[in-house]
């Protein structure tokens, strides 16, 4: 099995997309000839020129032209270039890809799939390290999947092509590159909607998603706990059922994530253990997340984003509650 | 109004001085021999921090790198043609412009090291900071010459934008206002025939950019954007009509953006070198060069003289820039005018974590 990256193993799972279904289409701003920004979409123009466009520079058309493929009968996999650029699509987002389903009483079902890099940690630009997954996942209607793997973006990719309703395909840039893993070469799906058990333990659950994985898994590796550690995968909806089982284990859960605090999916997930495992919690839920500041510039990054100590201190307040 | 000759439905554009440095009959006294050489200076400035830039890039001494060079006609004389009382409303790519006005170099790369405080000294330049979601700034330009109007000043403002941006929204709505409350706005689109990848024939139909202006009622003018002549020209007309009350002006100034988008980009990967090459005989800072050689004001050695005179500029707002340090508690302090409780809390734990201490 080839080792691949995850930029390698979702344009293979493009490129097996587009092959296989002659409706499934890419559009967005540099996606053709220069296989996109970050070279997901490398070398699709050419096996696919008919399936792949480079559209001008206006991610509310981009967007709202994907919904009006959809609705007559084609797959648009659309690209937003940083999290930062989809806010021109909002209203879009908002007040028509999200709602066609109910609008429609069922009628009209939208196959969209919008792939957006998000997150920090590569020390770019402004703008090009949001991480506002929690605005995405308050709008009903919206699935919104978060891969952290080479394996899981493909399978989750390819799900949510298959899916049927529209889905935010959120990419942690930081992982694009840094990990290589064994990916097969035929077509599968991870499904949405599951969460991942990385590892099991019993002292605490430790949950977190996209960009910080590796981080933490650094972590829990050190740390001198049993330590269930949980990747999210599928922000909206949240897998209940594996969550919830896992903090009536473990009664500790600590909640790693890197956007800010206040309203966040971290504010949700304690919501639900609160209310679900309030008798089995030996200790409140536990939040390591952002600050609630605008994400610094890169000089400053460091300084927002979460590390091992600060994360070893996190897990030790909780154990000592 | 000279500007009124040039209509951009028929593609007709303003030329001054061509691209061997001869000037056209008749535009002699647009710009004198003292003018020309203040912006040729400022356009050596913004070319050689480009090379210096991109070298600090290759060290990882800068973050990412926005290259100016080819636009600096364009950047530099429209500022040229303005007072300091007008508003800046920049993009990114509009360096020259921005030292004329007063910007600091040391700034400039405060901000390309990743650093907020590069952002700080420019609002009192009457400058908004550099603006990337791109054509979001478009609206901001709007509102502060809107502004101007209602307090009844005399000063206008002009908003920076590239070819790509005429596809945003953002573009269309801020135009449309302009019209309608008929705002002193210059709308300056530098198109630079290139939004990353996309080629300016693929970011629209129009024939020209400029004639998007006539669909929302004021006029629209091309210029040769590698000509300071017809950019000065130009953007002090668009200023007069803004200034007398006649509302908003578009002005397209046609030039090219020689490097790639950013140091993250790879421009082998859509376009030619032959077209790169092409471009480079009409670029703007050679151009003005010949133009002054030709009339006996710059040889040789004053060339030297201004190089090392830039170098020196350059390796001070260097050393500046590196060796002002990042304020970590910065990143709490500015987000409301008072720290709200949970923030607070927030900060002291951030406090907690730093000087080593972290858990």
């Amino acid at each position: 099995m080839a080792k691949l990256t995850m930029v390698q193993a979702l344009n293979q799972a493009m490129d097996q997309v587009l092959a296989k279904d002659k409706r499934a289409l890419i559009l967005g701003e540099d996606v053709g000839v220069d296989g996109g920004v970050f070279r997901v979409t490398d070398g699709l123009i050419k096996k696919y020129p008919n399936q792949v466009f480079d559209t001008p520079l206006s991610e509310s058309a981009i967007v709202g032209a994907s919904i009006g493929l959809a609705i007559n009968g084609l797959k648009p996999i659309a690209e937003i270039q940083f999290m930062g650029f989809y806010l021109p699509a909002f209203n879009q987002i908002v007040a028509h890809l999200a709602r066609y389903r109910n609008r429609t009483r069922g009628t009209v079902n939208l196959p969209v799939v919008i792939r957006i890099p998000c997150h920090g940690g590569i020390r770019a630009l402004e703008h090009h390290s949001e991480a506002t997954e929690a605005l995405l996942a308050q709008i009903p209607g919206l699935t919104v999947v978060m891969p952290s793997t080479p394996y899981d973006a493909k399978g989750l990719l390819i799900a949510s092509v298959n899916h049927g309703d529209p889905v935010m395909f959120l990419e942690p840039i930081k992982v694009y590159r840094s990990i290589k893993e064994e990916v097969p070469e035929e077509m599968y799906e991870v499904p949405i909607g599951k969460a991942n058990i990385i590892q099991e333990g019993t002292d605490m659950t430790v949950i977190t998603w996209g960009s910080y994985i590796k981080d933490v898994m650094e972590a829990v590796k050190d740390a001198p706990y049993s330590i269930e550690l949980i990747d999210l995968r599928t922000i909206s909806p949240l897998d209940n059922e594996t969550i919830l089982a896992s903090a009536q284990k473990t009664g500790r859960v600590l909640i790693i994530q890197e956007a800010p605090k206040t309203c966040s999916i971290s504010s949700e997930l304690s919501s639900r253990i609160h209310e679900k495992c309030y008798l089995s919690l030996k200790a409140p839920v536990k939040r390591l997340t952002g600050y609630d500041i605008t994400m610094p510039l890169p000089a400053g990054e460091e300084l927002y984003l979460v590390n091992k100590p600060r994360i070893h201190r996190a897990m030790k307040e909780l154990m000592e509650f | 109004m000279v500007i009124e000759n040039y209509d951009p439905l028929k593609g007709q554009m303003l030329q001054v001085l061509d691209a061997e440095g001869n000037l056209a009959q008749g535009f002699d006294g647009v710009l004198k021999n003292d003018d020309v050489l203040k912006l040729y200076q400022v356009m050596t400035l913004s070319r050689m921090t480009d090379k210096k830039a991109l070298a600090m890039q290759r060290q990882g001494r800068l973050i990412t790198y926005i290259p100016q060079s080819g636009q600096e006609a364009a950047a530099a004389a429209s500022v040229y043609a303005l007072t300091f009382e007008d508003w800046i409303v920049p993009a990114f790519r509009e360096m020259a412009g921005w030292l004329l006005r007063g910007a600091k170099l040391k700034d400039v790369f405060l901000y390309l090291r990743g650093n907020e405080q590069g952002s700080k000294n420019m609002p009192k330049l009457r400058m908004t900071p550099l603006c990337v979601p791109i054509g979001s700034q478009i609206p901001h330009g709007v509102g502060i010459s809107w502004a101007q109007k209602l307090k009844g000043e005399n000063s206008i403002t002009i908003v920076y934008f590239g070819d790509g941006a005429t596809s945003e929204g953002e573009f269309h709505e801020a135009m449309n206002f302009g019209g309608v409350f008929k705002t002193p706005t210059i709308f300056f689109c530098m198109n630079n025939q290139w939004a990353i990848s996309l080629p300016r024939s693929l970011q629209t139909s129009s024939k020209t950019l400029a004639q998007k202006a006539v669909a929302y009622g004021f006029p629209g003018v091309l210029v040769d954007g590698n000509d300071i002549f017809a950019v000065y020209l130009a953007t002090k007309e668009a200023a007069e009509r803004a200034r007398q009350g006649k509302g908003p002006t578009m002005i397209e100034a046609y030039t090219y953006r020689q490097g790639p988008h950013t140091t993250a980009d790879d421009p082998r990967k859509y376009r030619s070198t032959e077209e790169e090459e092409k471009w480079l005989c009409k670029d703007p800072v050679s151009r003005v060069r010949k133009f002054l050689e030709k009339r006996d004001l710059w040889d040789d050695k004053k060339q030297a003289a201004l190089e090392a005179e830039c170098d020196k500029i350059i390796e001070e707002a260097v050393a500046e820039a590196e060796k002002t340090s990042y304020i970590p508690e910065d990143i709490f302090k500015y987000h409301y005018a008072e720290m709200p409780q949970e923030l607070q809390e927030q900060f002291e734990y951030f406090k907690s974590t730093l000087g080593g201490q972290h858990g």
